[in-house]
Parts: structure tokens; C-alpha cells; sequence
């Protein structure tokens, strides 16, 4: 039952996410993009993480593909050309990553099986609390760097948009 | 078998929420425009049956027979799923409200949960994530419609309901913290014994601010006056749906209803105890009869989305809409410091007088 889960959700969000570069309708690719969201967040569902699941669809489709839709209407960019003719580029990005892929692979093929799974501390404390007590110990330097770069990005996008108030009263 | 039987009873819940929804969307429309006409010392439709009780399925009827027309130029496939993508999350969301007290009912040898479809651990995110994707069904609605007023409301819409989404979730942080869950129904339980204990007025800190800022910007996640301007009809006609007509137009119509009623049911149940009434236990059980003691539950439970939505009505009566850029800062300027506060201050007041 759960591999019949597994392999729908994980063959949606292939092809949805080769719909995203393939379509030539930029709101037909966020929607793509939508229907791939959804599927990851199914995948987050089997794996007993309903917390990062509803994360997922809150935070990427209901914020920031909505913001992407907002700019491509804002813009309204029926069909967009200009990033079409990338091929040799990504080609040869596609081949290094197939090629790191198919090591990997072969890798985990030959060592060991993966450690058993961890006895699953996830379902005794509820998932909500288990991500918040690892993320403010186990995890928390990295936790608080993320924090950080959020900040300077925060910082920039104000400097960005209130140049003027830097450079002293302007005209108005 | 057992999981057709269980597949069985699922359906049948969902079939009765749905149908409670769908009735109460009806009555709201009706409600609406006689509250509307009290207010401002009119009847209200009085021609349908005996004090035009009766509209709603004269409205029902019009929309359903009136022709449906595609704009030349609009995109056909986005302009047929933009109403779908409107109302299945605002359905959606009923699966996790708490109607009446947890009890559970052996049926068929199956423990059932009569009041709630389904007690999901993370019931209010589940909530919010699909309030967010109802935002999809007026964006595309207004992209695909390919008309320029359809396109600025769905704009309008989009911004809009970014902005106020983030106050929504950062309002109700102070519950889940006092109540230490994302489930409504444990978020309920923890309000019992009596109005004192609601999270409107409960110690250690209670949530009035964030209960504010929930209601104004339910208000505004809603698209409803005085926030309404995706579809403001002096300036864009009818906003994202001014293309729409027929059974397409009904869909964004009880979608937005739908709406109403789930961002109440989620006030009534985060802030105002949900079904407990505001006296310690039930009066029915007091007086001996324990078995329909949970009528009162629900009753009170009604009671209180009924407020809220009563609350939607007078708002349309009594307030102009803003302007944009007043909603914008009122929003960024004055909300969310407000929640992020109450956030600060709950979590003080959590920690050293904890439950």
C-alpha cells in the first residue's frame, strides 16, 4: 500500500516538474508547480511528518507561488522565449547531476544496507513537538544561521526599496 | 468490508457537513440582505414567499438556468478551473472543525467521532494551508477571464491576501501556544468549564489582541466589506469574477460564503471555546438527561458562528471600503506588530505560569 503511494506521488512530481520547464505558458507552469507542491507535501503525509507537510503547502504554495503568479501577471508575460535557448548549459548541468546520481547509487548499492530505520521517536511525541525539540537543540547553530541570512535578506529587500530615505529627502 | 463499512460512514459524515454547510449558505444569503435591509430601514426581498423566505432558491434556480458564457480571448481551461479551485478548499476545511463534544459511538463495532469528520494532529495548519489555496481560484479567475478589470482584482486579491494570511496564522500562534496543539478538537477541550476559560479571557494572558486581529483579517482573507477590494464594484465592475455568469459565477458565490462560515466556525472554536458553554457543563445534564446532553453543545456552537457571521453582515452595513494602500498599511503597520506582540507577550506568560 505504501509503495503504491510512493511511486504516484514521486512519478507526479516528476512529470509535474518537467511540465514547470517544458510548458510554454508561464501560469500553466506554476500551476505545474502547484500540483507538484501538493504531491511532495503527499509524500511528507506517508512519512508520518503531517507537520512539514502543511509547512510545505502553507509557506511554498500558498506564499511564495502566489507571489510568482503575481509577477507573471503583473508582467503579463504570455509566452516567454528569451529563456528558452539554454540548452548547452543545461545539458551539461543534467549530465553532472545524472552522473553524481548513478554514483551515489552505485555507492549506497555496495556499502552497507542503510543503517535499520531509527526506532520512530516521530509518532510517540507527535510530530509537531519532535521537530521543535530537535530543531532548538540538535539542530539549533544551523537553525540560527538560517535565521541570520533570513535577516540580512530581510535588511536588503527594506535598503532596496527605500533607497531614497538613505540619500537624504528627495523631490517629491 | 471493514474498510468499506469505515469508507461508508466517512461518506455519510462528509455528506451531513456538507449538507449543513450548503443549507447554512443559503440562509446566509438570505440573511444577508434582510439584515442588510434592517439596517438601513428597508424590508429586504419580501416578493418569494412569505417574507421572501423563499429567495434563496429563486436565486438558486436563476443561476442555474442562466446561460454560460466564455469571454472570446479568455482561457478557457484556467476560466473552467478557477471557480473549482475556489470552492474545494473552502469546503475542505470543514473536515477538521469540531461541531460538538469528542464523544465516540461504537457502530458497527467501529469507534466513530459523530462531531468531527477528522481529528487530524495538525487541524488549524491543515485549515490555513488550504485557505491559502483558495487565493488560486480569484487569481486565475481574473488572469483567465482576459479582461483588464478581472486582471486588477485578481491582482488586488493576490496581494491582499498575502498580506493577511501572515496576520492570520501569527493570531492564532498565541492559542496554540497556550494550548500547546494544533488539533481543534484538543484546542476545544482546553477551553472547558465556563467562559473564564475561553482563550478570549483565560489566563495566563489572554488572547483579546490576537482575537481582534483574527477577526479583521478572517474579514479580510474573505474578500468581505470593508476589505473587499478584489471585487470592488465602483472601481472594477465586479473585480475577478466580472466575467462570470451562470453556475461559474454560483461557484465563487458559495465559495466565498463557505468562507465566512469557516473562518467563523475557527474563531468560534480558537477563541470563543467552540462548543462549550460558557457556564461549567451542560444544563441538560443537570437536570438528569446526559444521553442528548451534546444538542446543547452544538446549539452553543451555532450560537457563536452565527455571531461571527451576523458580525460580517453589520460590518457590510456600517463601513466604506479602504482604499488600497490603506489596507496595505493597516495590515504590514498596524497588524502584524499587534500579533507579533501578543506572540511575545504570550509566550512570557506561558512559560512562567504555565496551565
Amino acid at each position: 500500500m505504501d509503495h503504491i503511494f510512493f511511486f504516484y506521488f514521486a512519478g507526479v512530481i516528476a512529470v509535474t516538474s518537467l511540465l514547470v520547464v517544458a510548458l510554454r505558458n508561464p501560469v500553466y507552469s506554476a500551476l505545474a508547480l502547484l500540483i507538484m507542491f501538493f504531491h511532495v507535501a503527499g509524500l511528507y503525509v506517508t512519512l508520518h511528518a503531517e507537520f512539514l507537510a502543511a509547512v510545505q503547502i502553507v509557506v511554498y504554495a500558498g506564499a511564495i507561488l502566489v507571489l510568482y503568479l503575481f509577477v507573471v501577471m503583473l508582467l503579463n508575460v504570455k509566452a516567454e522565449e528569451r529563456y528558452h535557448d539554454q540548452l548547452p548549459v543545461a545539458g551539461l548541468l543534467g549530465v553532472m547531476l545524472c552522473t553524481e546520481v548513478v554514483l551515489l547509487l552505485i555507492q549506497s548499492r555496495t556499502a552497507t544496507s542503510v543503517s535499520a530505520a531509527p526506532a520512530d521517536p516521530v509518532t510517540a511525541a507527535g510530530n509537531t513537538e519532535t521537530i521543535g525539540e530537535v530543531l532548538y537543540s540538535t539542530y539549533l547553530f544551523p537553525f540560527e544561521v538560517a535565521s541570520l541570512i533570513l535577516l540580512v535578506a530581510m535588511i536588503g529587500a527594506i535598503i532596496l526599496a527605500k533607497k531614497d530615505l538613505l540619500e537624504g529627502p528627495s523631490e517629491p | 468490508m471493514e474498510i468499506g463499512l469505515r469508507l461508508a460512514v466517512s461518506l455519510a459524515q462528509i455528506a451531513a457537513v456538507m449538507g449543513v454547510v450548503m443549507l447554512t449558505v443559503m440562509v446566509l444569503t438570505l440573511a444577508e440582505r434582510k439584515v442588510l435591509g434592517w439596517m438601513q430601514d428597508r424590508m429586504g426581498p419580501m416578493e418569494v414567499g412569505p417574507y421572501g423566505i423563499l429567495q434563496p432558491i429563486a436565486d438558486g434556480l436563476k443561476l442555474f438556468f442562466k446561460e454560460d458564457i466564455v469571454p472570446a480571448g479568455a482561457n478557457k481551461f484556467l476560466f473552467t478551473l478557477a471557480p473549482i479551485l475556489a470552492l474545494v478548499p473552502a469546503l475542505i476545511g470543514f473536515a477538521v472543525i469540531p461541531f460538538g463534544p469528542s464523544l465516540t459511538i461504537e457502530l458497527f463495532g467501529m469507534q466513530i467521532k459523530p462531531f468531527v469528520i477528522s481529528d487530524i494532529n495538525i487541524g488549524i495548519l491543515y485549515i490555513l494551508a488550504f485557505a491559502s489555496i483558495g487565493a488560486y481560484g480569484i487569481i486565475l479567475g481574473g488572469w483567465a477571464s482576459n479582461s483588464k478589470y478581472s486582471l486588477l482584482g485578481g491582482l488586488r486579491s493576490a496581494a491582499q491576501v498575502i498580506s493577511y494570511e501572515l496576520n492570520v496564522g501569527l493570531a492564532i500562534v498565541g492559542v496554540i501556544l497556550l494550548s500547546g496543539s494544533l488539533s481543534l478538537v484538543k484546542i476545544t477541550e482546553a477551553q472547558a468549564g465556563g467562559f473564564w476559560n475561553w482563550f478570549i479571557l483565560s489566563m495566563p494572558f489572554p488572547q483579546i489582541f490576537a482575537f481582534v486581529v483574527y477577526v479583521i483579517s478572517a474579514v479580510a482573507e474573505t474578500n468581505r466589506v470593508p476589505f473587499d477590494l478584489p471585487e470592488a464594484e465602483s472601481e472594477l465592475v465586479a473585480g475577478f469574477f466580472t466575467e462570470y455568469s451562470g453556475m461559474r459565477f454560483a461557484f465563487f458565490f458559495i465559495a466565498e460564503y463557505a468562507n465566512m462560515i469557516l473562518v467563523s466556525c475557527v474563531a468560534a472554536a480558537l477563541f470563543l471555546g467552540g462548543w462549550n458553554a460558557p457556564y461549567p457543563g451542560t444544563i441538560l445534564e443537570y437536570i438528569g438527561l446526559e444521553r442528548i446532553a451534546w444538542m446543547e453543545n452544538v446549539v452553543w456552537f451555532a450560537v457563536k458562528v452565527y455571531f461571527f457571521l451576523f458580525l460580517f453582515f453589520w460590518l457590510r452595513a456600517t463601513l466604506p471600503r479602504l482604499r488600497y494602500d490603506q489596507l496595505m498599511r493597516f495590515g504590514w503597520k498596524v497588524m502584524l506588530p499587534i500579533a507579533l506582540g501578543n506572540i511575545v507577550l504570550t509566550a512570557i506568560a506561558a512559560y512562567f505560569f504555565p496551565r
